[in-house]
């Protein structure tokens, strides 16, 4: 178990959305656009790495009887520190991601991993395994957002890319076209990795 | 009976430390919200009253929950602005910064805040879509989307979003005009 090993582990081999199927929820509503995807992905990056860090910290004076609850506090007090942070210094994307930043908490990645992995190994692995899947999430989130934005609405970033002729296909930013985009892209990936 | 003491330490010493933290990052980020939200203000303001040379968010009265923003020009009353929201929208509350002439017409308005889909309800938020708003009275226009038999223009595909905003800035219009008395009382007293 090296650090490069735990890091590809989450992006390939167990990429939390495609593969370990978790915290679809965030992704399929907020994935309607790149940004949104991306914003969303280094937010729970951001807690996913310090919960884990944390976690690992003190994996050794938590007993077991009460771990879930002190997991949840650490996980929530991050979740708070990012939505207090975006929304002094990211205010339009804070905007956008709404809701889905406190319900960073519930997403089950992050308790997933503090449960999983975090309360059985070193910082400096449960570091590895934080970027590894928090980078696997953003990437999948970063995947669907532009299938989603570019046959929604003809643009990436904003930028429009398929011209003004190009009528946009309103179902693929609608919660359907979720599910289609995901759907197709977890039996692409999966293949992949059989293949 | 030493267990449930261990218990006791551990998650009052966790609980106590995330305390800590978040009080401390509120406050380091406290100004920097409370900036963002005055630009966000001061933004929406600058969009919907007329040129003037006061500052309208402290020039502002409070008439029946409501604040009205009065902008002025050489001591002059020449615009008031407030926010009217609605409910009706497709997700979440529209809000909507109403910009007015003391008469009640309507100089310009703008989305202060909305959830609505993205690419669909979104686009009332689009120029030609408030646009249609200026210039508008109560007096000299049908308050409802065309599809209701009204004046105003809805979105193809979304209906819901404008019939919303259409209804909010109606109501804000309404309350302004049984208010305009206290309205304009109170801003000539705020020099």
């Amino acid at each position: 178990m090296s650090f490069s090993n735990e890091l590809m582990k989450g992006i390939w081999k167990e990429n939390p959305l495609f593969v370990i199927v978790l915290g679809t929820c965030p992704a399929l509503a907020v994935s309607t656009s790149v940004e949104n995807g991306i914003g969303m992905g280094i937010a729970a990056t951001f807690v996913l790495v310090c919960s884990n860090i944390v976690v690992a910290a003190v994996r050794k004076f938590v007993p077991d009887s009460v771990r879930i609850a002190v997991y949840i506090v650490i996980i929530a007090s991050f979740v708070t520190i990012v939505d207090l942070i975006m929304s002094a210094y990211f205010r339009t994307l804070y905007q956008a991601l709404g809701i889905f930043i406190p319900l960073i908490v519930v997403n089950c990645i992050i308790l997933g991993r503090a449960e999983a992995f975090a309360s059985r190994n070193s910082i400096f692995l449960s570091i590895a395994d934080g970027i590894g899947m928090g980078g696997g999430f953003t990437l999948a989130l970063l995947m669907i957002g532009t299938v989603r934005e570019l046959l929604g609405n003809g643009s990436i970033l904003g930028y429009n890319l398929l011209g003004a002729s190009y009528i946009p296909t309103l179902v693929m930013i609608l919660p359907p076209g979720a599910f289609l985009t995901y759907g197709a892209l977890t039996a692409i990936v999966n293949s992949l990795k059989k293949g | 009976m030493k267990e449930v003491i261990r218990l006791i330490i551990v998650l009052t010493a966790v609980c106590s430390l995330a305390g800590f933290s978040l009080a401390y990052v509120n406050e380091k980020t406290k100004d920097a919200r409370a900036y963002q939200d005055r630009l966000k203000l001061l933004n929406s303001l600058n969009i919907v009253l007329p040129e003037h040379d006061n500052q309208p968010d402290k020039d502002a009265v409070e008439v029946s929950g409501t604040v009205y923003y009065i902008s002025k020009l050489k001591g002059a009353v020449n615009g008031v602005a407030f926010e009217t929201s609605s409910d009706r929208g497709y997700s979440g509350d529209i809000r909507i910064m109403v910009g007015i002439e003391p008469t009640g017409k309507i100089i310009s308005i703008a989305v202060t805040d909305q959830k609505e889909t993205p690419g669909l309800g979104s686009k009332i938020t689009e120029g030609w879509f408030l646009n249609q708003y200026k210039g508008k009275s109560l007096q000299n226009a049908k308050w409802k989307v065309k599809k209701d038999g009204g004046d105003f223009e809805a979105i193809s595909g979304a209906t819901i979003s404008p019939r919303a905003v259409t209804d909010a800035v109606r109501k804000g219009l309404e309350e302004y005009e049984q208010r305009k008395s206290k309205i304009v009382e109170a801003a000539n007293v705020v020099q």
